[in-house]
This record gives structure tokens, sequence and C-alpha cells, in this order.
């Protein structure tokens, strides 16, 4: 049963989901001419049906746009809208806000690495297939997996689209003593967290570099998850609030897919390869050491590696969590005030898969009237297009078995979403 | 006998319900064990051809080629679960249901015209013949090991078609209408995610849809009593299961 059945090339379709998409190349004359990736999921309309919603409920509507990364939609959109109202929330909500991202990095880098990535590393179809082999590593990355789901269980009431997340805070905030038993969870999963660095370490990594802008959000004296300015490697730092101002969409003449560019820069890269190498002195020193040891250096620009980023900033995220369960101090009132007032606001944090920005504009009731959502895969999506061409460009005398095989592989480097990271590619070479 | 097949088809969705069944952590290798996972895109490339034995359908027919693919799966599949809001009622892009689809297509993309979608969201039972139907936006992953070792074991799941205000007096949480006057939709919300909202201090927003036989008019009264407008009322119904809410509680 084939899933092709219809070619709508719209970089936001895929953007707003996990998309399912085609690859189509054109070779003339022994050179790639040309590479599209094309994505036609469903549209889901999203930034449509925001409209005429009152301020407090974009947590709850946007976190359905993943499964896989909730946390991230709804913490992006609580920033934004506590943007448009003027309202900061006191530190230790802010605290307590990490807290749950933390575990939805765990969640979906552990996700992503052991159930998506690692199998092509090994020449397995799937994470099933090599738990009949080796029953003991997919044990491990289920765990691991399995103790950043209780973190947003534990926070946010449910794993997947979290219930106990709003503008302003939360509904109810955890009893110190409530986090104690996931203090120990978080002890077991370190030592997991670390073996999966020394693992993914191992692999045969092709040799393969890019040379993207890559961006990120920054903020100095921390890794970045739920705050920061935008920063590229090329030397940009800006707030989050002129994010339209640099980046803008445009489409491309070779189809109807919008692709983000950096204004007047061209195509960029984010997600944990760009963290990374914008802000790894920043990691714990653990997790540096580890990230050391299994020959990360200075930046990474290597996208095969993104899969030992991964599991560096899982390390990191896990000695994050206890850290933070550590100091925490229940905030005085779960939730600040948050009232409605007109105006736009916007807010970006990092999702697992790189920056997500969200914009809103409010009238004077609190009503939404327009919505912006910039989702990291629509950001990357000109990148992981060069990516393929020059990939392409160097393995032009695989047959198309071989070939498609090996662009899946490539494309799953950027965990685009789950999806479209497993078995999507129908791919189509025109040798002129 | 032959160990049975299971495959999972995704439609216009988030993945969070298919997600559920990878965080089964502790049953998935379990579960694993005792069917063939023969088609599951998100997490296998290793895909064998049908008949499947069971067959979970998540997400929402949204354009041509997807309400004819539902009944390729349908036809290669002996017993078909849906999973979740969107493929129960039509899920949350269901709101575009009531909207002007063109103008919506306008609202989000450049190149309208691209677009190649329908004017509506539909719940896969709407297309094609359902066996049984997991509630939830998302489907709370102990009800799906239940349901999947059910049909292993040859006997029907056990699915719940009371109120959320059950589990709720189950679990003895103390009700956020009665202590808080906090709006909720446990009276008229299906039971199964155990009752989650309350617990954690706020009003239960439906999205396990509608229970079976609910009450709307005395549910109403009791949003009204709360404060709400009768525009909240029908923001707060037509949301995750957008259908399902209209046609139990017509407004
Ligand atoms: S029902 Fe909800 S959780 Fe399930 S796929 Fe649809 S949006 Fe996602
Ligand atoms: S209480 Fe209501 S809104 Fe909350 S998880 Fe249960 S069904 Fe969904």
């Amino acid at each position: 049963m084939t899933h092709r059945y219809e070619r709508v090339i719209d970089v936001r379709a895929l953007a707003r989901v996990e998309g399912e998409g085609a690859m189509h190349v054109r070779v003339r004359d022994g050179a790639v001419e040309d590479v599209r990736l094309e994505i036609y999921e469903p549209p889901r309309f999203f930034e449509a049906f925001l409209r005429g919603r009152q301020h407090t409920e974009p947590p709850d509507i946007t976190a359905r746009i993943c499964g896989i990364c909730p946390v991230a939609y709804q913490m992006s959109a609580c920033a934004a809208i506590e943007d448009a109202c003027r309202v900061t929330v006191p530190a230790s909500i802010a605290a307590l806000r990490r807290l749950i991202y933390c575990g939805e990095w765990i969640e979906s880098h552990t996700l992503h690495i052991y159930l998506l990535h690692a199998p092509d590393f090994l020449g397995y179809g799937s994470a099933l297939a090599l738990a009949k082999d080796r029953r003991d590593l997919v044990e491990r990355g289920l765990a691991l997996k399995q103790a950043g789901n209780d973190l947003i269980e534990l926070v946010g009431g449910r794993a997947i689209h979290p219930i106990n997340v709003r503008v302003g805070g939360f509904y109810r905030v955890p009893a110190p003593g409530d986090l104690a038993p996931l203090r120990e969870r978080l002890r077991v999963a370190l030592d997991q967290a670390l073996d999966t660095v020394r693992w993914v370490a191992g692999f045969d990594f092709p040799d393969f570099h890019h040379d993207h802008e890559m961006l990120s959000l920054c903020t100095p004296g921390t890794y970045p998850i739920e705050t920061g300015f935008v920063t590229t490697t090329g030397g940009l730092c800006f707030d989050v609030r002129q994010f339209e101002q640099h980046i803008v969409e445009e489409q491309v003449p070779h189809s109807t897919a919008l692709h983000a560019r950096l204004a007047g820069r061209g195509r960029y890269l984010t997600g944990p390869a760009a963290r990374f190498t914008l802000n790894q002195h920043w990691l714990t020193p653990l997790a540096r050491e580890a990230a050391t040891a299994a020959g990360l250096g200075e930046d990474c620009r290597n996208p095969y590696r993104s899969i030992v980023v991964r599991a560096v900033e899982t390390v990191y995220a896990v000695e994050e969590a206890i850290r933070l369960i550590d100091a925490y101090e229940p905030p005085p009132a779960p939730a600040a005030v948050v009232p409605a007032r007109p105006g736009t606001g916007r807010g970006a944090t990092e999702a697992p898969r790189g920056t997500l920005f969200h914009r809103y504009d409010l009238d004077p009731d609190g009503r939404i009237t327009a919505a912006r959502i910039v989702p990291p895969t629509s950001q990357n999506q000109a990148a992981i297009e060069d990516d393929l061409a020059r990939f392409v460009a160097g393995r032009l005398d695989l047959d198309n078995e071989r070939l498609t095989a090996q662009c899946e592989q490539a494309i799953r480097n950027y965990d685009p979403c789950i999806s479209c990271a497993t078995h999507f590619l129908d791919l189509h070479v025109e040798r002129a | 006998m032959d160990t049975p097949t299971l495959a999972v088809w995704k439609f216009a969705s988030c993945d969070g319900c298919q997600l559920s069944l990878l965080d089964c952590e502790d049953d998935l290798l379990a579960v694993a064990g005792r069917v063939r996972i023969a088609h599951f895109l998100e997490a296998s490339s290793d895909v064998l051809p049908g008949p499947y034995d069971i067959s979970l359908v998540e997400g929402s027919i949204t354009t041509p080629g997807d309400a004819e693919r539902i009944r390729q799966v349908r036809a290669e599949s002996r017993l078909l679960i849906t999973i979740g809001a969107c493929a129960t009622a039509g899920g949350i892009q269901a709101l575009r249901n009531q909207a002007d689809i063109t103008e919506y297509a306008r609202a989000v993309y450049a190149r309208p015209e691209y677009l190649r979608t329908l004017a509506t969201s539909t719940p896969i039972a709407a297309h094609v013949d359902v066996d049984y139907e997991l509630h939830g936006c998302p489907i709370d992953r102990r009800q799906l090991v239940e349901t999947i070792s059910a049909l292993l074991a040859g006997r029907r799941p056990a699915l719940p078609a009371h109120s959320v205000c059950f589990e709720c007096k189950r679990r003895n949480t103390v009700c956020v209408v009665v202590a808080r006057g906090e709006p909720c939709l446990g009276p008229v919300t299906r039971a199964g995610c155990g009752a989650l909202c309350p617990a954690f201090g706020r009003g239960c927003f439906g999205c396990f849809g509608p229970a079976e036989t609910p009450n709307a008019p005395a549910e109403a009264a009791l949003l009204r009593a709360t404060g709400m407008s009768d525009d909240d009322i029908r923001r707060i119904h037509r949301t995750f299961t957008v259908a399902a809410f209209e046609e139990a509680a017509p407004s």
C-alpha cells in the first residue's frame, strides 16, 4: 500500500505535524541538477483556528500540533502570550518550566536515538528488530525514555499533551517531597545517558560536512532551553522580538515550499548541532567531558554526529533536572496572573529539534486576531535539501534502493519529525 | 496459530496516539513479543504486506486521497480500531468544518491554490466500518494495552462509556466545580483518563469527547453557573472533539 497519494508542496504543511514526504532528484550529465524534498502532510490549519480564541487557550491547543514535543509548543506559546501581556513569571515558575522541558528533551532525544536513528547505524529496520538481538540495549533506551516521560507526567500530568501547563505557569505545583522519588530515578537515568553517549560514539560516521550558518537561542550562563537571544555562528545576535525581521520565509522557484532564510544571508540550520556549537561551554562538566570523550570538537558540522549531540544533551538534561529538583522551592502561587491586553507577543524556546517561534496578536479582550508559528523543521528544510544535493552527488553510482536507504538515513540526522524520520522516501532519480 | 499481525496507520494527526504505543515502555516489548508488527512507519521501516489481523488507525480524513486510503486499510484489516480524538471525532482539525476553508487556506498558506484538501475533517467511522474506538486526545496508554491484550485473548476490551465524574469520585478528588467554582466538562465527558485534570485542580476540557448519554442542558447550566458565557461554552465544546460535542450537546 502506498502513501503517495498527493503532492501538496508546502513547507508549512510539513511543519505543523509529523509529516510525510517525497524526494526528487534530477541528474543531468552525471551531475545533480535539482533536489527537492517534498512534504505533503494534510494541512491542519492551526494558525487559522487559533484566531478568535482566548489568550489562555494556545497552550492546550498548540500542544496538539505535535505528540512528540508538546511541551515545546506549550512553552513557546506561553512565552509569546506573556510577552504580549507584559508579564514576567517569577523565577520559581521559570525553573519549573525548565524542569518539565528537561523531561521532554530526555524523552524526545531518547526516542530518536534508540527507536529511530540507531537502527540505521546498526543495520536494523527498527528497534524492535534490534531488540531480538540486543534486548539489553533497547531496554536501556526505553527506561531512559520513561524517566523523561515520568518527569513530564509528574510536573505536567500527562506525558503527551500535558494538562497542567497554563499561561502564567501551572494549575498545580508539586510539593518538594513529590520530586524525591523522581530524583532517584534520574540518578539511574544519568548512568544510562552516559552509557548512551559511549555507545553512539562508537558508530561508524560517514565523512560528510556542511557549512551552513547555525542558529540557536543563547542564554549566557546556561545551556539554552526555555529562553535566550537568537544567535548564529555568523555573528548575528538579536532579541526574539526581532525574529520576523531577520527570518523570512521565501518561496523558492522549483516548488511551492516556503523556505525560512536569514534575511540577506540564506539558509541556516537549527537543532542540537547548532545548539551544541554555539553553547557547548555552558554544558555541565560531566556532559562536556562525555562530549569530548565521544570525539565532538568545538563545532559539530557532520550531521551524522547529531546522534552523539543528542546523547550529550540527554546527559545534560538529566543533570539539569536533578539540579533543578535539588534547588526546588515551590512558587508562591502556581501561576502568575496574566491579564488580557491588546498587543503583539513573540516567544521562542529550544524544542528538541531546534528553535520554535510563536507570535500572537491580541485584541483588547485578549482574543487572538492572528497567530504565526515557525517550527524548526521548516527552518531547516533548505539546509537539508542542500545536504542531500551534495550527499547524492557523491553517490550517484549507487542503485536507487541503496541510494534511497542512505538518503533516508541522512534525513533522519535532522530528526525532522517522527513519521518522516522513519520511512518515507519515494526517491525519483531522473537521469538525463 | 500464527502470531497475529498488527498494523498502525496515520492520517491527519499529531502522532501522539501512536506514540502512546511506544510510550508503553514496560509493556512495549511484551506486546511486541505477542504480535508481529507488520506496518508501523513511526517505529519501523520493515513493512509486511497485508492482510492484517489488527489495525490501529490514528488521525482523521481530510484529503480525497486519504478517503481512498482508509478504504484500502479497511479491506486489508480483520479488526479495525480507531485511536484518539482525530480518528473517532475528526480531531482538532475538524475546527475547519464550520469555517470557510478557502479563507482558512488563505490565512495560513501563501499559495492556497496548491492545497488539495477537503472542506471537512471527518472521523474514520464516517468512511468505513470500525470495530472498536479508543477515545482521548491522546488516548490513555493503559486502555491501549488493555485493548490489545483483550483482543489477543479473544475477549471484548472493557472500554468505559460513563463520565469523568465517576473516575473523579473513585479517585477521591474534590470536585473543582463545588470547591472552587471552576468550569468543568467532567459530567459529560467520557471516562478513560483517570480524571486527570480535576486531580491537578483544573476543570476537564473534554479531551476524551462526550460520554455516551450526556445530560447536555444540565451541564450547560452548570457551566453558566461558574460564570462562563455562552460563547465560552461553545468554544470549550468546539475544541478537541469538535463534531462529537456538537452532536451530543446541540447548543
Ligand atoms: S487525537 Fe490528539 S493526540 Fe491523538 S493524534 Fe489526534 S491530536 Fe494527536
Ligand atoms: S479530565 Fe477531561 S480534559 Fe482532562 S485529560 Fe481527562 S478527559 Fe481530558
